[in-house]
């Protein structure tokens, strides 16, 4: 798959929203949840 | 205790011949050698014990995560630089990297969870309980993230974000066994009774597992039928066949190391005043 351009990349054929959006809020997600995951050990290796 | 008895025993029971024989060894109590059937029974249930298990899952983290990352790399190479653009549905389509990894989570980690709860209740192990507590919050996201990428998808190819289709409510449903899960366990206070009422919800609630499976099949739905199949030839390329199954590989790593993560947290929060774990906060 040649994209040509990076702004070809980026449109994704007019879908841009669509699939950005998906990868976009799947990365968020996990983020998240990697954020609270470090965020529990630290407290729980304080025993708090 | 008798360490000459368990010579005959292969492999791994030399490791645990030298443990057993040690001054500091078998602090766990419940499973005391006693003899060789209970040294079989301790191998079993040796890493039941939460306290065996915490330094064990500590030391899988990494690997698993490693795994993940490469996977995930891997795989979006193969979902936005190999996989052609799909004739019909152009650009769109490569959302289907991203949900069909995360339907296929969102069921098997329920399934999974069912099932440590299920040990649970059978064996009152207290791993089950903290195993089935731990992987919840990743079966929620999972399912989130199916629904959202679904609505996502839905939008450009069926022209609505939504409908209350047989596949779309199942899995919405999924959703909510999952937050019923985290609510009712976090709700009881007392965290043994607090894992056999979540393990009699999480188990009732397997049966939506072949509903969400089979709806396409039984219902005439909006959604499309399995895009994989173990009995017929795949119905699209081989790359994108290749990049679905990288980063359905990438989810389930990832799934194994934050689980185990999690896991590690719930152990500490609970056993918090027990010897062992003052030991080692003593240590730092």
């Amino acid at each position: 798959m040649n994209w040509g351009s990076l702004d070809n990349f980026l449109a994704m054929g007019g879908y841009a929203l669509y699939v950005w959006g998906s990868y976009g809020v799947t990365a968020l997600c996990i983020g998240a949840e990697l954020w609270a995951l470090a965020r529990r050990a630290r407290r729980a290796q304080r025993g708090a | 205790m008798r360490g000459g008895s368990v010579g005959h025993l292969c492999g791994p029971a030399d490791r645990l011949r030298l443990k057993a024989d040690g001054k500091d060894s078998l602090t766990i109590d419940s499973y005391r050698l006693q003899d060789e059937a209970g040294i079989r029974g301790w191998l079993l249930f040796r890493f039941a014990a939460p306290q065996a298990f915490y330094p064990l899952a500590g030391r899988m983290i990494p690997w698993f995560a490693t795994l993940a990352a490469l996977l995930a790399l891997a795989g979006l190479y193969i979902s936005f630089f190999v996989a052609p653009t799909d004739a019909q549905q152009g650009e769109a389509y490569r959302i289907i990297f991203i949900h069909v990894a995360a339907a296929w989570m969102s069921m098997f980690l329920y399934v999974v969870m069912a099932c440590w709860a299920a040990l649970g209740l059978v064996l009152n192990t207290r791993l089950s309980g903290m195993m089935a507590s731990a992987i919840a919050p990743t079966g929620a996201m999972f399912t989130f993230i199916a629904l959202w990428s679904g609505a996502l998808w839905g939008k450009p190819t069926w022209g609505t974000w939504w409908v209350w289709d047989a596949r779309l409510t199942s899995e919405l449903i999924l959703l909510f066994l999952y937050f019923g899960f985290i609510a009712l366990t976090n709700a009881i206070e007392d965290p043994r009774r607090a894992d056999r009422a979540g393990a009699v919800l999480a188990i009732v609630g397997v049966i939506n597992i072949p509903i969400i499976y089979f709806s396409v099949q039984w219902w005439n739905t909006l959604h499309q039928g399995a895009s994989v199949s173990l009995t017929r030839a795949p119905s699209m390329a081989m790359t994108m066949l290749t990049g679905m199954l990288l980063m359905a590989l990438a989810a389930w790593m990832y799934s194994i190391a934050v689980v185990l993560a999690r896991v590690r947290s719930i152990i500490l929060e609970r056993e918090r005043d027990a010897e062992w774990v003052r030991g080692l906060r003593g240590a730092e």
